[in-house]
């Protein structure tokens, strides 16, 4: 397997996505069975994708497989000021693995929905959607430059606003995907800005060569400061997309979508995008600038941690539990932890996927009731969906044998080995909390949902256990949480062939003042360059003294986590209620998630508002005075020529058409209608002529 | 006196004797084929002329092709019934005026100016050459003549067969 | 006598033409019009070859001459269809009949 061919077919995989878009979409209405085929161009690109991600792994670990070539070019020819637009591929490990990270979610997705959205009237178009998202989602992993990320960065938006609003009757659901359009907004201009600044500085979009043009010592404006800028205004981006404090409002409420895009995209793919996005301009961030990405990701996953505890709704607290996820991971980028960032990302894609699809299958169960205060009991009606959210719950609170185990260890040892070496010993702090609290959270929702008694009989009564297409989505990904498919040591991922051969931190193109020391790596190990060590010998023992405490730590903050939950809920050791009474403000802040959206409505949609407010009065007043009097002067100086035209121009009219009328009278005699008549006339004029200037 | 003269003498006489029947005959089917001979006599000139591919040309187009044209369109705009096909004149005096006048005219340019005459070699293939001017200087003229024709041949289809309201 | 030169084809084509043009002028019939219109064309093309011969310009002439004849049949196809429909319209073809243009 060549170079080419790897690009080919990723090329291919990029594409077959948007084909299936196009003809599921217009054909939906003629061939009601269409959807298949957009199942079926999935299940191909899964399968292409394993290729390429095996392929690339195989036999280019080491190796990064780029191909670009010039769209067009701006500015004249010779001119110094002359931008090159580059279109391209790259295929690096990271790439090939988010590509079928991408491809097994969306594929399990499309199974998962055949069944979910079963009778739904816009059937063949929802299938649709989800091939326009898998293919502005497949372009974000695939593309080597900042321009083509950027455009499908939007239609990611695009894509997902068209889903969450997919019941776009319910009004709460369009209000949800206008929400999140909006606020996605916010942070693209941002990421907008900070790529406009690197590509006026560095003249192109392409990544490598910024980077490699940054490792040289040219600088954005010749200034550290306008690096960190562009770092965080490229996060800023990253903000919006993956939900992080304080643009995270949307994804909770794009719920409102149906279940299975919640999974694929608000859990899974999209969200992990900007994570993705950090892992790409890894190398530019300068210290402030991870500092930065990691207090937002550590106060974001605390925040929504909190409001986890006390959602009710079953989606809302896995909405909250994906913030505060992503909070980890866009906080593990921020420690440097770029590995185990990308680790979770994997790995949390998988299992937060499956608890989506799970809490789907027990949502269509419950025939549309999502109120975990309104279930209960349903561990022995649906079995296999107990077992796969259980393994998946698992996962998520840390319990070894997990995958969930592995990823969040590291990067709470990862924040640890921070807070030692810089001394923000908040960051870890808000990690281990948050670990606590997930535990917590999550078994509540368990427990809730599957067991003890059931609290509404006359729908627990109808529930069943989902059909095969529905089971067998979870199963596929249940079985992905499992350690196995990571490292044989279900207790350290560093011998995993995840984090040792296929995903390694590549070092900074950062000047060395300007970044953490411990992320500089040291001129004597010169294995570097193959990719062998990475961090300075300090990071690197920080790490391994931080692994085991942080290892402990988390395992007990888990267990204590899952055992306040069945103190709570199951054995009911605990009442709730006096407890909830007790500790009412902080309930009450929880539950109204720290009421930011008021929060929110009262300062930026109030501000617009009363801005335009503002604004119409001085269009009304102002603006409208100016061009009433414009109007009123323009009738006044209309009906002064008005005048004019009757008497002069008319005048003048009149007459011309009385001479051409008298001349045309008179000349009419000589138009007999005869055709040869006029060529005598014409012979005679060319005699005429000939005889004027004659020459001979 | 050369051979050369001798049928150019002989072939303009058959050219302007036949065109001078074609414009005065009274029956339209004589003027027909009188015509035929004139478009003869100009494919003998163009021989002289060394032009031997315009000449196969000319009788292939005219005489095979647009003569046929002719003769169909008298046969189809008159009653097959009435064998004396005969057409009418109109204003002979002043077109014959007008038309000497300028015949004199044009004459008189022609014999009195003063040519500047270069004697050239005529390639003995005219065929060869001409197919390489058309498919290199002059191709652009030759594929719009193509689309041109096809127009016109698509045009003439519909024109005529349009159906009386 | 003197030899045959330039000017004797130039004359046969100033003839030619002359002949068209009083076909086209006192000729009733719309295809006797036609045939004079084929004479100009010809008288046009004997110049085009001629002095493509004695001006040594190559074979451009011949080659417009070529076109001309092309032309000439895409006009004929086309005045021919017009005439038909002329002849269905007012059930003859003579054409100082037909002044329907001067309303």
């Amino acid at each position: 397997m060549t170079e080419y061919t790897i690009i080919l077919l990723s090329v291919i995989a990029l594409f077959i996505p948007l084909l299936g878009f196009i003809i599921t979409l217009f054909s939906g209405k003629k061939f009601p069975k269409v959807y298949w085929f957009e199942v079926g161009v999935t299940g191909l690109g899964l399968l292409i994708s394993i290729i390429i991600c095996f392929a690339k792994l195989a036999f280019y670990n080491n190796q990064n497989i780029i191909s670009g070539f010039q769209w067009f070019s701006i500015g004249a020819a010779d001119s110094p000021s002359r931008y090159f637009i580059e279109l391209g591929i790259k295929i690096d490990n990271v790439a090939a693995l988010m590509l079928l990270v991408v491809y097994i979610i969306s594929f399990v997705v499309h199974l998962f929905s055949v069944e979910y959205m079963h009778g739904d009237k816009r059937y063949n178009r929802y299938f649709a959607y989800l091939g326009i998202f898998t293919f502005s989602m497949l372009g974000i992993v695939v593309t080597h430059n900042f321009l083509m990320m950027y455009i499908f960065w939007e239609l990611v938006g695009l894509s997902s606003y068209l889903l969450i609003g997919f019941w776009f009757e319910k009004k709460s659901a369009s209000d949800a995907a206008k929400k999140a359009f909006l606020v996605n907004r916010i942070g693209d201009i941002g990421m907008f800005i900070g790529i406009l600044i690197l590509f006026f500085t560095y003249k192109t979009f392409t990544f490598d060569s910024i980077f490699s043009q940054i490792s040289q010592g040219h600088l954005p404006f010749d200034s550290t400061a306008w690096l960190t800028a562009a770092g965080i205004l490229v996060f800023m981006g990253a903000v919006g997309k993956s939900a992080q404090f304080p643009l995270h409002v949307w994804l909770p409420d794009a719920m409102e979508g149906p279940t299975p895009v919640s999974a694929l995209i608000h859990a899974a793919t999209m969200v992990a995008a900007g994570v993705y996005l950090l892992v790409r301009i890894f190398v530019m961030l300068t210290a402030d600038a991870m500092l930065t990405i990691a207090i937002v990701g550590a106060f974001t996953s605390f925040i929504s941690a909190t409001i986890a505890l006390t959602q009710n709704d079953i989606k809302k607290v896995l909405a909250y539990s994906t913030v505060s996820q992503l909070g980890y991971m866009v906080m593990s980028v921020g420690v440097g932890a770029y590995a185990f960032a990308f680790f979770h990302l994997v790995t949390h894609a998988f299992f937060k996927a499956n608890l989506f699809l799970g809490s789907g299958s027990v949502i269509h169960a419950m025939h549309h009731e999502q109120d975990i205060r309104n279930m209960g009991g349903l561990r022995k009606k649906m079995p296999l969906t107990y077992l796969t959210f259980l393994i998946s719950s698992l996962a998520i609170s840390g319990i070894p044998l997990t995958s969930g185990f592995l990823s969040k260890d590291g990067i709470l040892a990862g924040t640890l080995a921070f807070g030692k070496l810089t001394g923000h010993w908040l960051i870890p702090v808000f990690g281990f909390t948050v670990a606590l609290m997930t535990a917590f959270y999550m078994f509540r929702l368990v427990i809730l949902t599957f067991h003890g008694e059931p609290r509404d009989r006359e729908k627990y009564e109808h529930a069943h256990e989902s059909k095969f297409v529905m089971a067998a989505p979870l199963v596929i990904l249940a079985v992905l949480s499992v350690f196995i498919w990571y490292t044989p040591n279900p207790f350290s991922p560093d011998a995993g062939w995840f984090l040792s051969s296929w995903v390694k931190t590549p070092h900074t193109v950062v000047p060395a003042e300007s970044q953490f020391n411990f992320m500089i790596y040291n001129a004597a190990g010169e294995s570097a360059l193959h990719g062998e060590i990475v961090h300075s010998e300090l990071y690197t023992e920080t790490i391994h003294w931080a692994h085991y405490p942080a290892m402990l730590l988390s395992l007990i903050l888990a267990g204590l986590g899952i055992l306040i939950a069945y103190v709570m809920y199951q054995w009911k050791k605990i009442d709730v209620d006096k407890l909830t009474e007790k500790l009412k403000p902080l309930y009450n802040l929880s539950l109204n998630k720290w009421y930011l959206d008021e929060l929110y409505h009262a300062t930026a949609v109030a501000g617009v508002i009363g801005l335009s407010k503002v604004l119409a009065w001085f269009d009304n007043i102002i603006v409208d005075g100016i061009v009433n009097g414009a109007g009123y002067l323009t009738k006044l100086t209309s009906k002064l020529s008005g005048l004019f035209d009757i008497y002069v121009v008319d005048g003048l009219v009149n007459f011309s058409a009385f001479f051409s009328g008298f001349i045309g009278l008179s000349f009419k005699r000589i138009q007999t209608g005869k055709v040869q008549t006029y060529v005598v006339f014409v012979v005679f004029s060319v005699i005429i002529l000939l005889l004027i200037f004659k020459s001979f | 006196m050369s051979l050369y003269d001798i049928i150019f003498y002989l072939f303009a006489a058959i050219t302007i004797l036949s065109g001078f029947i074609v414009v005065t005959s009274k029956n339209i089917v004589y003027s027909a084929f009188s015509l035929l001979f004139t478009f003869f006599g100009v494919a003998g000139i163009y021989v002289l002329l060394g032009a031997d591919f315009i000449a196969i040309v000319q009788i292939l187009v005219y005489v095979g092709g647009i003569l046929i044209l002719l003769l169909f369109g008298v046969m189809l705009t008159n009653k097959i019934t009435n064998v004396d096909i005969r057409t009418g004149t109109i204003h002979v005096l002043p077109g014959a005026v007008a038309v000497g006048v300028l015949m004199g005219l044009l004459l008189s340019a022609m014999v009195w100016t003063e040519w500047k005459t270069q004697p050239s070699e005529t390639p003995v293939t005219t065929t060869v050459t001409l197919g390489r001017l058309l498919i290199t200087d002059y191709i652009l003229i030759f594929e719009l003549l193509g689309i041109l024709l096809l127009i016109a041949l698509i045009g003439a289809a519909s024109i005529a067969r349009r159906e009386q309201e | 006598m003197i030899h045959v030169g330039l000017t004797h084809f130039l004359v046969v084509s100033a003839i030619l033409f002359s002949l068209g043009i009083y076909a086209i002028v006192t000729r009733k019939n719309a295809i006797m019009v036609l045939m004079g219109v084929e004479l100009i064309l010809n008288s046009a093309n004997i110049n085009f070859v001629a002095f493509s011969k004695f001006g040594n310009l190559g074979l451009g002439g011949q080659l417009i001459a070529l076109f001309i004849i092309i032309l000439a049949a895409a006009e004929a196809a086309v005045a021919l269809a017009i005439v038909l429909n002329i002849y269905k319209t007012f059930t003859n073809v003579n054409i100082d009949e037909i002044d329907n243009l001067k309303e």
